[in-house]
This record gives C-alpha cells, sequence and structure tokens, in this order.
C-alpha cells in the first residue's frame, strides 16, 4: 500500500486546517450557505434528507486494518455505529454532525485518510479493479497509476470548480472491472508492441440521466505522458463544458456535442503546447510509485495438499462448498485466494457494515493475509491474499459475523444506493426492494441455477446505484406522487459495455419481486446450457419477456 | 478612485478601474475595459493609453493573439465563483503566452480561491465584500503542491527525487 511522506503528511494536515477555519467562518456567518458548498462538499460533505452525510475517500478501494479500525471508531465516536459503503469503493456516514466534520478529518489524517474531493465538481476519487495485484488476468497492477494520478489530481488549482463532477477509473485486468467505459475518463492498461505500459483512453461515458458509452479517444498513450495528456483533456472540458444547464454540464455531453474526432483534435491541440514539459513522468517517479505495491511476502505453498484439504472440507460441509464457489477467487500466487467479504446479508442495506464488522474484518485481514482490505463497486470486501489451507477456518468466522452470504455474483448480490430513505433526491425508496428481492429469491439453489446475473437498483435518474448497466435494472420513478419502478434489461458494465432497455411501463413496489421472477423464468425457459442471463436476452431480445411480464 | 486590492501577497491602493460597458464615454485614468471592446476600437483605445482588458468567463486569451504581450495588466472576470474557466485561462496567459504583467481576477470570486488562483498565476485580486486582512491568509494555505503550477515549475513527484 501506498505509504505518506512528510510531503503527504504536511498537505493533508493543512486540509484540515484549511477546512477547519472555513467552518468556523460558515458557522460564525461570515461565508453564504452557497460560496459553503462547494467547499464543503469537496470536503466530501453533503446535507442530506435527514442529517449531513459525509463520504470518505478510500483510494482505488484500497484500505489497511488501522484504517478499517479507525473507521470503525469513527462511526461510533461521531456516528450511529455503522456506515455504507458506495458504488464508488468510498464508504459514508448518513449522521454526522457539521460542526464535527474538521474533528472527523483530523482523525482520518492520523490514519492517512481524508474525504479530499468525494463531492462536488472536481476530480474524484479513481476507482480500480477490487482485485488489482493478484488477479489472475492482470496485466499490470493499477493501483501505482491511480496513486501517481491521486496525487495529480489531489487540489489541483485549475479544476476545481469544473462545470460538473469527474470520475476517472483505471483497469489494468483482461477483463474490465472498473467499468472503464462509463466515467469520464477510462483509461485501461496495456502492452504497447515493445511491451511497454501504456494506455487507452476512452472518455465521455457516464450514467446519470443520460448514459453513454466512453469513445475511444487515444489507443496508445505512453505511459510517461499520461499526466499530461489528462490535464490536456481537463483543460479542454473546463473551458468548453456547458455551464448553463448542470444535467447538460458533463463532459459526455461535451464529447457528443462536438464529436469524438473533434473533441480528441481540440486535446491534442493543448496537448502540444504542454507533452514534453515537466509533467512528464520520469522512471524514477514510475518506480518509486511501483515501490508500494510489490507483492507481499507470500510463503511457498503445498498447493495440491491444500486442494485436496479443500476438498475434503467441501465434501464435509455443503455450506462452506457454497461459499468457495461463489465468494473466492483465483489469485495469481500458488495456493492463495482472493475472498469476497459479503455485506449482501438478507435484510442489511447493500453495503451496510458495523463497526464491530469493520474491527472484526480488520482482525481477520491481519490474520488470514496482510493486514489489506479492499472496498468493491459492488459494495462489498475483500481480503485479497488468503492461504488455501486458510479458507475453512475463514470462512468459519465470516459466517459467525453474518459476513459471509454467498451470494456473490448472483441475483441477491445486489448493488443499491440509498434511496429515498436517505436521499433527499430520491424518487423511490430502493434499499426495501433489494431486500424484498432477496427475500423472494432466497433458495440457493435457485439462485445458482440462474448462474450469474447483476441487478442494479436506483432511487432516481441519478443512477447512483447503476441501474442502466445491471444486466436487470430497477429505476424508481415518480408517477403522480407514488413511488414505481421502471425496469430495464441487458446493461453490462464490462468489456462489452452496453445500456439497458427499458422493459416497458413501471410498477409498484410490492409488484417488483414478482416482476423479477417472470423475468427469470423467461430466462431459464428459453437458455441454452451454456447462457447466462445477459446472454440469452442478447439472442432472444426484449420481447419474450416483455410478452410474459405483460401478458 | 483608488480601491483597495491584494496584489503580490500584500494589500496595497490601486487605481485601475474596471469598465463594464462595451460602448459609451469612458472615464480618465487607468482602465480595464471588456476584451470585446478594446478588439472594437483597439486604434483608439491604444491611442489613448492606459488601457488594460478583461476577458469574459467564456473568452479564451487566444482572442487577444499577439497583443497579449502589450498590456501591463489583463484581468479575468469571475461572474459566479463555481465558473472556474478563468483559472484555465490564467494559467494559459503565463505558460503559454509568456504573459509576465499583472494578471488580476476580478467579479465575484471568493476568498478561500485565492491559494488556487494564485497558483494558476493570478497575482493580484480585486476582492469584493471580504475583510482583506484576513483574506492575505488564505493564500497561504498549502505549503506544498503535487502539480507543476505557476509558483511551483517541478511537481512532487520530481522534487521527491531531488
Ligand atoms: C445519499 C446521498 C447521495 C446523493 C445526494 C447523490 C447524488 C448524486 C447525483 C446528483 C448524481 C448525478 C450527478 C450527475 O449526473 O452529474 C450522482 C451520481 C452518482 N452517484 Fe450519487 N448520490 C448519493 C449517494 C451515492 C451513493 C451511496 C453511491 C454509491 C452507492 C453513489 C454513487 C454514485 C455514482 C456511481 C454516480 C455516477 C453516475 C454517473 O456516472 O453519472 N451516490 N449522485
Ligand atoms: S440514485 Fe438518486 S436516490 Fe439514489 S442515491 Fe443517487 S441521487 Fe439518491
Amino acid at each position: 500500500m501506498y505509504i505518506y511522506d512528510q510531503f503527504d503528511r504536511q498537505i493533508i494536515n493543512e486540509r484540515v486546517a484549511q477546512f477547519r477555519d472555513q467552518t468556523q467562518r460558515y458557522l460564525a456567518g461570515e461565508i453564504t450557505d452557497e460560496q459553503f458548498l462547494p467547499l464543503r462538499l469537496q470536503n466530501g460533505l453533503y446535507i442530506q434528507r435527514l442529517a449531513p452525510m459525509l463520504r470518505i475517500c478510500i483510494p482505488y478501494g484500497t484500505l489497511n486494518a488501522n484504517q478499517l479500525r479507525k473507521l470503525a471508531d469513527i462511526t461510533r465516536k461521531y456516528d450511529k455505529g455503522y456506515a455504507h459503503f458506495s458504488t464508488r469503493q468510498n464508504i459514508q456516514l448518513n449522521w454526522p454532525k457539521l460542526e464535527e466534520v474538521p474533528d472527523i478529518l483530523a482523525d482520518l489524517a492520523t490514519v492517512e485518510m481524508h474525504a479530499n474531493q468525494t463531492s462536488g465538481n472536481c476530480i474524484r476519487n479513481f476507482t480500480a479493479d477490487q482485485f488489482s495485484g493478484v488477479a489472475q488476468d492482470e496485466v499490470e497492477d493499477a493501483r501505482p497509476w491511480c496513486e501517481i494520478l491521486r496525487q495529480w489530481s489531489t487540489f489541483h488549482p485549475e479544476f476545481a470548480f469544473l462545470p460538473r463532477k469527474f470520475k476517472i477509473a483505471i483497469c489494468g485486468s483482461k477483463r474490465d472491472r472498473a467499468a472503464v467505459a462509463f466515467h469520464d475518463i477510462g483509461l485501461e492498461i496495456i502492452k504497447d508492441s515493445a511491451g511497454e505500459t501504456a494506455f487507452k483512453v476512452f472518455v465521455g461515458g457516464g450514467l446519470g440521466r443520460t448514459p453513454v458509452i466512453g469513445s475511444m479517444i487515444h489507443d496508445c498513450l505512453p505511459k510517461q505522458h499520461v499526466i499530461s495528456y489528462l490535464d490536456a483533456i481537463l483543460r479542454v472540458y473546463n473551458q468548453l463544458g456547458r455551464r448553463d444547464n448542470k444535467y447538460k454540464a458533463r463532459i459526455k455531453i461535451l464529447v457528443k456535442a462536438m464529436g469524438a474526432e473533434a473533441f480528441k483534435q481540440k486535446v491534442e491541440e493543448e496537448w502540444q503546447a504542454i507533452k514534453d514539459g515537466p509533467m512528464t513522468l520520469t522512471q524514477d517517479a514510475v518506480d518509486h510509485a511501483f515501490s508500494f505495491f510489490q507483492p507481499p511476502a507470500y510463503e511457498a505453498q503445498d498447493a495440491a495438499a491444500a486442494q485436496s484439504t479443500l476438498d475434503d472440507q467441501r465434501l464435509s460441509e455443503a455450506r462452506f462448498a457454497a461459499w468457495l464457489s461463489h465468494n473466492t477467487v483465483a489469485h495469481k500466487q500458488p495456493g492463495y485466494a482472493a475472498v469476497n467479504v459479503s455485506l449482501k446479508e438478507t435484510g442489511v442495506a447493500p453495503g451496510d457494515i458495523t463497526a464491530e464488522q469493520m474491527e472484526a474484518v480488520a482482525a481477520l485481514s491481519e490474520e488470514f493475509g496482510f493486514g489489506e482490505i479492499r472496498s468493491t463497486h459492488e459494495q462489498n470486501l475483500v481480503l485479497p491474499d488468503v492461504r488455501k489451507i486458510d479458507l475453512f477456518a475463514l470462512w468459519q468466522k465470516l459466517d459467525a459475523l453474518r459476513l459471509a452470504s454467498p451470494v456473490i455474483g448472483t441475483l441477491n448480490d445486489i448493488i443499491c444506493c440509498p434511496g429515498g430513505d436517505y436521499c433527499a433526491l430520491a424518487n423511490a425508496k430502493s434499499i426495501p426492494v433489494a431486500e424484498a428481492i432477496q427475500r423472494r429469491f432466497d433458495d440457493l439453489d435457485y439462485l445458482y441455477d440462474l448462474g450469474e446475473i447483476e441487478l442494479n437498483i436506483s432511487g432516481c435518474m441519478n443512477a447512483c446505484g447503476h441501474h442502466h448497466i445491471g444486466h436487470i435494472g430497477i429505476l424508481g420513478v415518480d408517477k403522480k406522487g407514488q413511488e414505481f419502478y421502471q425496469i430495464s434489461l441487458g446493461g453490462s458494465q464490462s468489456n462489452d459495455a452496453a445500456i439497458g432497455k427499458i422493459l416497458g411501463p413501471s410498477f409498484a413496489q410490492d409488484e417488483v419481486p414478482e416482476v423479477i421472477s417472470k423475468l427469470l423464468e423467461t430466462y431459464v425457459n428459453n437458455r441454452t446450457e451454456e447462457e447466462r442471463f445477459l446472454d440469452t436476452y442478447r439472442r432472444i431480445g426484449i420481447e419474450p419477456f416483455k410478452e410474459r411480464v405483460y401478458a | 478612485m483608488p480601491e483597495r486590492i491584494i496584489k503580490d501577497g500584500a494589500i496595497v491602493e490601486d487605481n485601475w478601474q474596471v469598465v463594464r460597458e462595451l460602448e459609451g464615454d469612458l472615464p480618465s485614468g487607468n482602465i480595464i475595459v471588456p476584451a470585446q471592446r478594446w478588439l472594437d476600437e483597439k486604434d483608439a483605445l491604444q491611442a489613448r493609453g492606459n488601457v488594460a482588458v478583461w476577458l469574459a468567463s467564456d473568452q479564451s486569451p487566444k482572442i487577444l493573439g499577439d497583443a497579449i504581450n502589450d498590456f501591463a495588466l489583463i484581468a479575468v472576470d469571475f461572474p459566479a465563483f463555481a465558473d472556474g474557466r478563468g483559472f484555465s485561462y490564467g494559467r494559459e496567459l503565463r505558460e503559454q503566452h509568456g504573459f509576465s504583467g499583472d494578471l488580476r481576477a476580478i467579479g465575484n470570486f471568493m476568498r478561500d480561491q485565492l491559494a488556487y488562483l494564485s497558483r494558476c498565476g493570478f497575482n493580484s485580486f480585486a476582492l469584493q465584500n471580504s475583510d482583506l486582512e484576513a483574506a492575505l491568509q488564505s493564500l497561504q494555505n498549502f505549503s506544498v503542491h503535487y502539480q507543476v503550477s505557476i509558483d511551483n515549475p517541478q511537481p512532487l513527484f520530481r522534487a521527491r527525487q531531488g
């Protein structure tokens, strides 16, 4: 993991002091609400329906045990003893007090954490594959690049008052687990013909009201130019992005209006002026960043013996077998696995975690790994380096903590925004819908038979729950003052990126589980042996689903 | 009438007067006219002398062409503090056009933006409705910076290895 040096520490401490002063001036009436808005947003603070909401940054989803313990502490000291993992790998507190936020930020700074630029019209937290560094299909670890760019974007003086928020994701593996096509900028790490690291650059993707798949504007950007090229993109956007209408202010609208080719041309012009200047990365700087992400001290494992132990355990305990096949992921290192810690226990809002669970996971990360934890955009956690011979023991402990729901990658691994229970912008509640679906489909054999399905729920068209890119998407809509739900099919966040198609008229909340059931039946009746839900949908189209549901 | 502004890190009396109108009589003394007006009335304004220009937030410095370095002062207007286009114009003027005169922020920006503005090349600030003595502190918010900027020619990743 990255470790702060004296410079990083100085910067973060100065930031806390700055926001403490701003908060005091606001409370003393010296700063207006309107002026305070961007200042607090860029320190993670939203004002919500019930209380302020503080979004704490987890840089590219990487945490250590002490940081997770500190988060647990903070939820107890300043909040109600729980928190919520977001779809951008961050964590949110739902009940902090405005006047205590500077203290929370100071507490976070003691463990090299912050809430910088987690909201507001600025460059947000970089997101990456939660399996970076351990994935078998990795081209190159995305984390050092995220760190290099985190530093570039932190308090970038030119880009703190953009037309709209700006989100960047980096994917370092063959299978895209970072949804690069749905970000303002998506970077895909590749190797050029000489074997050197380079980037494919996508711009103008996004969800929200107008979902758009990003356009590729560079197919092989040499690594040393990544900062100057991003600077050029942002400079074009900062000058030309629309500011007259906040719904048309994202870069996707600009790229669409100009055309990707013309946009690219503009970027090239800006880039030429700065390309070979001091922003050019040095090999030393790259090596320095990579030095923090070297493989930990793996022990040589007798992989065959570990496997045969696992096979025995699997046979003797069916619940373990289910967990093993759904919640663990293959690892680069022989004899090791990456483990998903499920935050999708039925009856708990997806992504919610209590202080006790945080502390327990922190301890498990030390007992069964190297004290590292990842957060995922599917709103789960990951223990990245578990010895296979320890999996059974780990499972027993997770199970006792209610963190072993064996549903990763299934229908019940629902991505869900806070919705009407917490969010002032919501058209409808989303958490109760997720729960009703999880209760309806609580038969694991049926869930497993359905295979890989992504179901995503947003409480309004801002799309925090990524409904557009769920294989099944559910969107809360307002129908004459009533909470209704529109369903879409066929979205995908992966390499085959696609935006879901709307099924038809929307449904009342209590109808939703039954509708989902009919969609699943249609799939089961039409699938071939190999097909996932998404594959069948793509082959037969939306009509058979429509017919079944609206018959 | 002289006005108190922040310039080069201190509070000073300043007698540049901002003209907002695109036509009509001009006051005497040092004036900062809309860039558009300067383009329209270039010859007359050059003959008058003591003229600077201000860029509106949708006017790139490029519209001034080769004349950029003839000005002793160029101002950038912030119609609302959330409109951040001027930050890019500042950097462009300094880095790409080599402008070395007085670069001034005018309009509706706020005290809490001074540090970023100054990093983007602004050295004078006609800050409204603020206690200027107190505002000077905001210029000092950060002593270390990650990125290249006008006041920081080496990014931190280079300085770290130095
Ligand atoms: C509860 C307070 C929240 C509020 C007020 C809120 C507000 C918004 C708004 C207004 C947008 C649309 C912005 C735009 O299109 O430019 C948005 C987008 C988004 N939000 Fe939230 N959000 C909240 C919570 C969350 C949570 C908990 C998550 C994660 C589960 C989340 C993840 C996202 C994501 C990923 C997007 C991006 C969609 C895109 O690319 O356009 N938000 N949010
Ligand atoms: S999708 Fe809408 S309801 Fe859900 S969190 Fe975002 S803004 Fe709120």
